[in-house]
């Protein structure tokens, strides 16, 4: 092994995290400044210590356009709707991604490539037709409407079903001679064994759901149900000269969820991918 | 403990068949070893007894109970699996106790039979760690007390020892051997491995192309083998085979390598001029120079330390391993004998052994 540290690959990923912090340490230290500032277009990239308290302010900033509702609620909103989206998706993928790699029953290859092909139809191909389903049901403006049509996951299903697949058929004898009945052996061997991929999957998943933007400017009309990357963009729509520090710090404190799931997660899928045994 | 009793159990796996139709008892505390060769049907025997697969005809009774359409879980049987599967997020003794949770016992019970278990196999200081901090032989004396601990009627080993190294495999072998015969555990036990089927084996069944070549003893089956098949398996180098004819009335046998040989246990019923194999062991032949001797044309030696294998033909070309105890002088030429009484007599279309009437 070369024990020389390798420079050029240094400076090459010290390049890329600059690359990637630049942006964001711009909007955190530009938060900090005063609105005026930033609109002469004189952004400081130092951060000015008594502008911190913005943070706390931007917490119960509210979009005057949109019946004001707080950047706290539509926080709560967004992790809900991450949540719900992350923990609903992973329940139903994994269940049918249970059933269609362990069970024989017919037409199980036609159900697998009636999932399959709704890869090619993203939420954006069939948004009206949704939305029109969404309608009848009266669920425009609720909760649900705006979760339950970005549940149902043909890329999660798919992702299970490798991971089934690759299960040892020994281990599901073992169980079965153990005396375990299917859902038993999914909830006790399964699970536990897919539990890093569960974890890497969870991730992806949540990031997902608090990115949405499209679904929710459609579902969500009269704002209680803002999440909050909407919130964020009608923000800076609006007709007034957009306040800049607040604006930033909310975006500051959108992007806190998400990083803080994966650094809590993080520990969980690495250890998925360096496990040689199964 | 239990008995076992297949009734011409077939195996098909669309138009292959696996399994021709197996007819197999075991007995109460019987060790019965499937030995053979890879694609025999060996583990699809076993599978389906475990009822991991389900027969396309025949008949399995445990203790005169028809269990052959049970689920798996209720037949009582108990399976060392070749690469463990052990239960990889769960502590030795959660892997152990997992069946007998299921069973629906309570902690305390679960408790004492882990440890007297864990006691017997030397897993004590053991349990609580996971399958990927143990050794190939710890994570194998793991999945055998995970077997043990549930008591099952029946005990299946899927070729528990083809993942240890050689020298493990010696001593595990001899604790497998212990363990059943002192639980008294009706046992199944799969292997490819001759030396392993020997040692191990109460009785053996020699599988051959989903057929039981041969059901006996090890010592029968290496004393009297049924077949040509099981004659060249069982016994290592494998056995001599030299062509031969009938002569004399069916008294003796006329080695197309030269000398005639009487048999020692009476007649064979064949018609003179019939076409024989006479099948030798490789430590029978003697090197001798007497009037019935063969010359054999050594080719190449393997010396064993203990003993060495003299590879050669014979005058009429047919392949011949001849073990020589000493280290014997290694000429080109060695003139050997054949003992009458160490010879076996094959149908060479059939492969079966001929009997004397």
């Amino acid at each position: 092994m070369n024990r020389k540290p390798d420079y050029l690959a240094h400076a090459v990923l010290l390049l890329g995290v600059v690359i990637f912090i630049f942006p964001l340490w711009v909007a955190f230290a530009g938060a900090t400044q005063s609105a005026a500032a930033i609109n002469r277009g004189d952004i400081s990239l130092i951060p000015r210590l008594a502008g911190l308290k913005i943070f706390i302010t931007a917490f119960g900033f509210g979009n005057a356009a949109k019946g004001g509702v707080p950047v706290w609620h539509m926080l709560l909103v967004s992790l809900g709707m991450a949540l719900v989206i992350a923990i609903g998706k992973i329940v139903i993928s994994a269940l049918s991604a249970f059933a269609i790699a362990f069970f024989r029953f017919p037409f199980r290859m036609t159900a697998f490539w009636l999932i399959f092909i709704t890869l090619m139809l993203p939420v954006e191909v069939r948004i009206i037709p949704t939305y029109a389903v969404m309608s009848d049901f009266h669920l425009i403006n609720s909760f649900t409407g705006l979760t339950m049509p970005l549940i149902a996951s043909a890329t999660a299903t798919l992702l299970f079903r490798q991971v089934f697949l690759a299960i040892p058929d020994e281990l599901v004898e073992a169980a079965k001679l153990d005396g375990a009945g299917p859902m038993r052996f999914f909830f006790d061997i399964l699970l536990p064994v897919s539990a890093p991929n569960l974890a890497a999957l969870f991730v992806i998943l949540f990031v997902y759901g608090w990115n949405q933007y499209l679904w929710p400017l459609l579902v969500a009309t009269n704002g209680k149900l803002d999440p909050i990357v909407l919130g964020i963009v009608q923000m800076i729509t609006t007709d007034q000269i957009p306040q800049w520090n607040l604006v930033m710090a909310a975006t500051i404190l959108a992007i806190i969820p998400p990083v803080l799931v994966v650094v809590a997660m993080q520990r969980w899928f690495i250890g998925g991918l360096t496990e040689v045994d199964k | 403990m239990a008995t076992l009793e297949l009734q011409s159990l077939q195996k098909t796996f669309g138009a292959t068949t696996v399994l021709h139709g197996i007819d197999l008892a075991l007995a109460d505390g019987e060790m019965l070893v499937i030995v053979g060769a890879s694609g025999c049907g060996k583990s699809t025997l076993l599978r389906l007894v475990a009822g991991l697969e389900s027969p396309s005809a025949g008949r399995i009774l445990l203790d005169g109970a028809d269990i052959t359409d049970r689920d798996p879980s209720r037949r009582d049987i108990a399976m060392v699996f070749q690469n463990y599967a052990l239960y990889p997020h769960m502590s030795v003794f959660d892997n152990m106790g997992y069946g007998l949770k299921l069973k629906g016992l309570d902690r305390a019970t679960i408790k004492s039979k882990i440890e007297i278990a864990a006691e017997t196999l030397g897993l004590t200081p053991l349990l609580a760690r996971k399958p990927r901090e143990l050794s190939g032989g710890q994570r194998q004396r793991v999945a055998m007390g995970r077997a043990i601990v549930r008591e099952p009627k029946l005990f299946l080993f899927d070729e528990p020892l083809s993942n240890l190294d050689a020298k493990l495999r010696v001593q595990v072998r001899a604790d497998i051997r212990k363990l059943q015969k002192r639980l008294n555990i009706t046992s199944l036990y799969v292997t490819h491995d001759q030396v392993e089927a020997m040692t191990l084996a109460d009785r053996l069944i020699v599988m051959h192309q989903g057929r039981a070549a041969q059901i006996a003893t090890p010592i029968e089956v290496f004393d009297r083998p049924a077949t040509m098949y099981v004659a060249s398996f069982i016994g290592e180098p494998a056995m001599n085979f030299c062509p031969a004819t009938i002569t004399r009335n069916g008294r003796a046998a006329k080695l197309d390598a030269g000398p005639e040989l009487t048999f020692t246990d009476g007649p064979r019923t064949a018609p003179d001029g019939t076409a024989i194999t006479l099948g030798i062991r490789a430590q029978h032949a003697t090197i001798a120079s007497g009037p019935n001797s063969i010359p054999l044309a050594v080719e190449f030696a393997e010396p064993l330390g203990s003993e060495t294998l003299l590879h050669g033909t014979l005058p009429d070309t047919t392949p011949f391993i001849l073990r020589v105890t000493s280290p014997a002088p290694i000429d080109h030429i060695i003139p050997i004998e054949i003992p009458p009484h160490h010879i076996h007599v094959f149908d060479p279309t059939t492969g079966t052994r001929m009997d004397p009437a």
